[in-house]
């Protein structure tokens, strides 16, 4: 772990010209993930702003009957909280499948969606690694890449996005706000996260200096036929091999919208707007679900050890669009 | 409850549960010394080379930190591998750290920072600056299974192969029905919760206090006397609590050599705590592949047994276990062979790690029969019971006891295997596939030789002490249990020591013996203290046992009872009063009985029946039930035997379904090295574990007939597993861990 210098911000504004000062001055809310990293020399931020002050910390209805959700609440705060399970059930599944009860007293909203990657070779400083360090190398495309991409990926980096409250919020089609350089703006959560092309340093598009303030979610309409199916190596405390958030809205019997997203396969939780629209206007039916499957795997693409993902990732897609549509989640 | 006398076999509650759980109890870490130094571990990025530069100088000019001790400025050392050998080590070179230049593994300590703030120190270790020449490396066993040799023996307790008996591959040749598979297994990291750590008090004349984990506080003080020249006096070793250790602290690891390094060349204390990613960077249990052939006639009589395997060690000690030999022991078969290799890799030496060679042995071997079961079309437990043998043909002796036909007996009824169809996926309960499967388990029972020492009080207090440890496993609960119940006094009134070279000499904590070994100790000494009260007790004016015998009287509630009328009685405070004695101290050496043991073969039993359920679609395989029958002779304390039994079951969970160190082998690296990526099981994974212990008497094993349990609860657990699932899917996984992508 480097020195460093800490700092409390107050105010929004504050936090952030402090962090335009510093070219490696970094937030810190809950500390999760960038404590873990400091220790590991992976983060070596050389000032640490403390944003656990700011007044970010309320979850309330927005004027269109969304909800927003202040980037202080915690990941318990939120999926307990009864509007979020009443109304965006997805998301409180997505979260309460994620780490465990004590990283989720502590971990916050802002801080699960800047959560670095859990490839072995970007945590291990003793190997080379394009996000750690660009230019070094990639080893986990030859080596230990169970854990990596099949979709989006570049041959600069497999690494995938490890949060599951991410997965939910790209199929919620949140919004994020950003205060930054320029003031306040919002961006969509599909454009938040990027994929790594040549630049698998930079994990989302936000700027030096920008600051999440809060993540918003448009009116609820999934509450019904939801579901999230994450599919790892142990019944809880690890990370998604593949997971999948899948919504529908059902009239009738036929499917008005549906959303799937995908976690543990890309750089992103993973959308494909276009395959979920093959659904639109269908029966629900197994054999639907699985041409959905098919066209959002068909460009994926498989390493070593992680080949088995593209037949388990359709599988599980299938499985939750499934549960979504009878609205019988499986434990 | 207090003033009540405690029987060996009751269940009472951890006598150090309340210290552990309040904080109390400090582990080598949390000891303080003043003015302590603190060591953080610089380790090696590459596995094979030599160092080229190392440059500490921008460590050195972080203010605060005191030194940097590294291959170039290290004190002179031992210069014998004798020296560096150790109470578990195998044949070979010990590993030496901050000798030379050599690199040969990586993670390989290269530099100590030694400063006067933990953080510090960390932060000057990430500034130190080294560059190798590095060397081709080998680390995969499986393209160098080839040029595997023959193991050297050396390694205490360890069994080379038996000869081989009839020729068991003409008989599997001409065999009815066969099975002839391989199996692997992978490394494996012991991941105690506590993290090896020492602090090395430099007292004022020079002598050194160190409070270290480990298994034998003894073992560390001769390695330590040996490798830096220390009389074994001038080195007091201390390990009152240990959190955790399976195995990983039966050798000194390199902390302990690099604190003493440190205190030694700056005259001060120190500390040196290894990182859980450091944690990676010694002894595992080793990737091992093997080959299991059975040949047996049409109705299920084994004809030929051959089992050869093929562990990992390092380039400079040979790791040795006893994998193949249990297969020519556990079923009576009269054409036997066995074949037991090492191949060396570009990596640290493996290290016992619960159960070892047997868990890994009895994986494949019970693996197999399971495969001959299905060959057969027998039931899996019919098969066992046919092939049942009374004797060790290995040695052609008989068993000291053997109530294995008990273990499978209740542990099916319990389960309920009556009720098992025996064809794959014909068991489903919603859209999951159910499967049962089992397995036997087996594991010597040893004794070594101890010793312990008693001190009874006036005032009705005992205590008593002998230099084990207690790693979790419940020693300090099971010898208190034993010293109350000869002299019959309340739990609360008898105190154990352990984990002090002060106290009298006890063998390394393993392979299941302390209770065979400390507890003979235990008892023998508190039978001495027994019998001198008894003598003050008779001596006593007009007392009512002056005509008793030893064997006429008991002891109870502090009093010496007369059996036939406990009205008449003694109390003890009153006898020693009488005699003038204060205290009486009795200090007693317990050997085990060579001449008579040698005469069987003494081993505990299992028999391990599990419940899978498996979500087909996802590969999602769930370990619903388990029952695990023992016959370990006669259970000292019934409450942390069967706490070992259910801990040693969730791990062989884990070894079937999630363990796995994952190793880069174009780095020569361990990848997964944090508790995020190294799976174990997580409470959601474990469900009904039932243990049920078979009465089983023994008089052979040692005089407290207790057979030891620290091994055998994970034996046969992820064959058992790897059983269930085939029965549930079809698909037979001959490679651990079974992760789901091995189901799709």
């Amino acid at each position: 772990m480097n020195r460093f210098t800490y700092a409390r911000a107050e105010q929004v504004g504050d936090a952030v010209s402090a962090a335009m000062q510093r070219r490696a001055a970094t937030f810190i809310a809950g500390g999760t993930n960038l404590v873990d990293l400091m220790k590991e020399n992976v983060a070596r931020p050389d000032h640490l702003i403390d944003i656990n002050r700011l007044p970010l910390q309320q979850v309330e209805e927005t004027e269109d009957g969304g909800l927003r959700v202040g980037a202080l609440v915690t990941n318990a705060d939120l999926a307990y909280h009864p509007l979020v399970e009443a109304r965006y059930p997805l998301l409180s599944r997505a979260i309460l499948s994620g780490a465990s009860a004590q990283l989720r007293n502590m971990a916050t909203t802002g801080g699960n969606l800047l959560q670095r990657t859990r490839c072995f070779y970007f945590y291990d400083t003793a190997t080379p690694c394009n996000k750690r360090e660009p230019g070094s190398g990639c080893p986990a495309i030859t080596g230990q890449n169970r854990n990596h991409a099949i979709l989006g990926a570049s041959e600069h980096c497999i690494a995938t996005h490890p949060s599951d409250m991410c997965v939910a919020l790209a199929a919620l089609e949140a919004v994020v706000r950003v205060t930054g350089k320029g003031g306040e703006r919002r961006v969509p959560f599909a454009e938040l996260h990027r994929l790594p092309g040549d630049m698998p340093e930079r994990d989302t598009t936000l700027e030096p200096g920008d600051l999440i303030t809060a993540v918003e979610l448009p009116p609820g309409r999934f509450a019904e036929h939801c579901t999230y199916l994450k599919v790892r190596d142990r019944a809880s405390y690890a990370f998604a091999l593949v997971s999948v958030a899948a919504a529908v809205e059902l009239a009738g019997g036929t499917i008005k919208e549906a959303r799937v997203a995908l976690g543990g396969v890309a750089h992103k939780p993973w959308r494909d707007r276009t395959a979920e629209a093959l659904l639109r206007g269908k029966a629900a039916s197994t054999e639907a679900f699985q041409e959905v499957a098919e066209a959002l795997l068909q460009d994926a693409q498989g390493y070593r050890h992680n080949g088995f993902k593209m037949a388990l990732a359709k599988r599980a897609i299938v499985r939750a669009l499934g549960e979504a549509v009878s609205g019988r989640q499986a434990s | 409850m207090r003033g009540e006398a405690t029987r060996i076999g009751d269940g009472i509650n951890r006598v150090d549960g309340r210290a552990k759980v309040t904080g109390q109890a400090k582990y080598a870490a949390e000891f303080e010394a003043e003015g302590l130094l603190h060591g953080w571990v610089v380790s090696s990025g590459v596995a094979k080379g030599k160092i080229a530069t190392l440059d500490t100088s921008a460590a050195l000019a972080v203010e605060g930190v005191v030194h940097v001790l590294t291959h170039e400025n290290r004190p002179r050392l031992a210069w014998f591998d004798k020296s560096y050998r150790d109470e578990d080590a195998p044949a070979g070179s010990p590993f030496r750290p901050l000798y030379d230049d050599a690199i040969v593994y990586s993670g390989q300590p290269v530099a100590l920072v030694v400063a006067t703030t933990l953080e510090i120190a960390r932060h000057a270790a990430s500034l130190v600056r080294v560059t190798y020449k590095t060397e081709e490396h080998e680390t995969d066993l499986a393209a160098r299974r080839e040029k595997a040799r023959k193991a050297r023996p050396g390694k205490g307790g360890y069994e080379p192969p038996p000869k081989p008996r009839g020729n068991a591959d003409e008989a599997l040749a001409k065999a009815a029905v066969k099975v002839d598979a391989a199996y692997e297994s992978p490394a494996e990291h012991h991941n105690p919760m506590e993290m090896h750590a020492t602090t090395v008090v430099h007292e004022p004349d020079g002598a050194l206090t160190i409070y270290d984990k480990t298994q034998g506080v003894t073992n560390t003080q001769t390695y330590v006397s040996n490798v830096f020249g220390l009389k074994p006096d001038q080195v007091r070793v201390i390990s009152p609590f240990v959190g955790g250790a399976f195995g990983s602290g039966l050798r000194p690891q390199y902390q302990v050599f690099l604190a003493v390094m440190a205190a030694q060349v700056l005259k001060r204390s120190v500390r040196v705590t290894l990182t859980r990613q450091q944690m990676f960077t010694f002894g595992y249990r080793p990737a091992t592949w093997q080959r299991v052939a059975l040949g047996a006639t049409a109705e299920g009589k084994l004809e030929a047994v051959v089992h050869e395997a093929i562990g990992e060690t390092s380039r400079f000690e040979d790791y040795v276990e006893v994998v193949v030999n249990w297969s020519g022991l556990l079923y009576q078969c009269d054409n036997a062979r066995y074949d037991y290799k090492v191949a060396e890799l570009d990596v640290y030496t493996p290290l016992d790690m619960r159960a070892p060679g047997a868990v890994l042995g009895l994986y494949a071997l019970e693996s197999a029969m399971d495969e001959l079961s299905y060959a057969l079309h027998m039931d899996p437990l019919a098969l066992r019971l046919a092939n049942y043998t009374e004797r060790d043909q290995n040695t052609d002796k008989p068993f000291s006891s053997k109530e294995l036909r008990a273990c499978y007996a209740q542990g099916a009824a319990r389960f309920g295997w009556e009720k098992r169809l025996p064809t794959p996926r014909a068991m489903r309960e919603g859209n999951k596939l159910v499967g049962w499967g089992m397995a036997t388990g087996i594991w010597e029972a040893m004794q070594q030789k101890a010793a312990a020492r008693a001190v009874l009080s006036i005032d009705g207090k005992l205590v008593v002490g002998s230099g084990t440890s207690d790693i979790g496993t419940g020693t300090y609960t099971a010898m208190t249990q034993i010293a109350a119940s000869i002299l019959g006094l309340p739990i609360a009134d008898v105190t154990f020591k352990l984990g002090d070279t002060t106290l009298p000499p006890a063998p390394l904590q393993g392979g299941s013996w302390t209770v065979a070994s400390v507890g003979t100790a235990v008892k023998a000494v508190c039978e001495a203290v027994r019998e001198q009260v008894f003598k003050l007790a008779k001596k006593m004016k007009g007392s009512p046992l002056a005509q008793a015998s030893l064997d006429e009287v008991i002891f109870a509630g502090g009093e010496v009872r007369l059996a036939r009328d406990p009205a008449q009685a003694v109390s003890i405070a009153a006898a020693m009063r009488a005699g003038e004695a204060f205290t009486l101290e009795e200090e007693t050496s317990t050997l085990p009985q060579l001449q008579e043991q040698a005469k069987y073969t003494r081993a505990t039993h299992s028999a391990v029946f599990v419940e899978v359920k498996v979500d087909e679609d996802l590969g999602k395989v769930e370990v619903t039930r388990v029952v695990s029958a023992i016959a370990g002779g006669r259970i000292v304390s019934a409450k942390t035997a069967r706490s070992q039994i259910l801990g040693a079951v969730v791990w062989g969970i884990g070894m079937a379904l999630e363990e796995e160190t994952l190793m880069d082998h174009d780095l020569g690296r361990f990848m997964n090295h944090n508790l995020a990526e190294y799976h174990v099981p997580v409470n959601a994974d474990v469900r009904d574990i039932e243990v049920i212990f078979v009465p089983e008497e023994d008089e052979v094993v040692n005089p407290l007939g207790a057979k030891g349990l620290g091994e055998i609860g994970i034996v046969g657990v992820a064959a058992a597993i790897a059983n269930a699932v085939f029965h549930a899917t079809g698909k037979r996984v001959r490679d651990l861990p079974i992760t789901l992508d091995k189901l799709l």
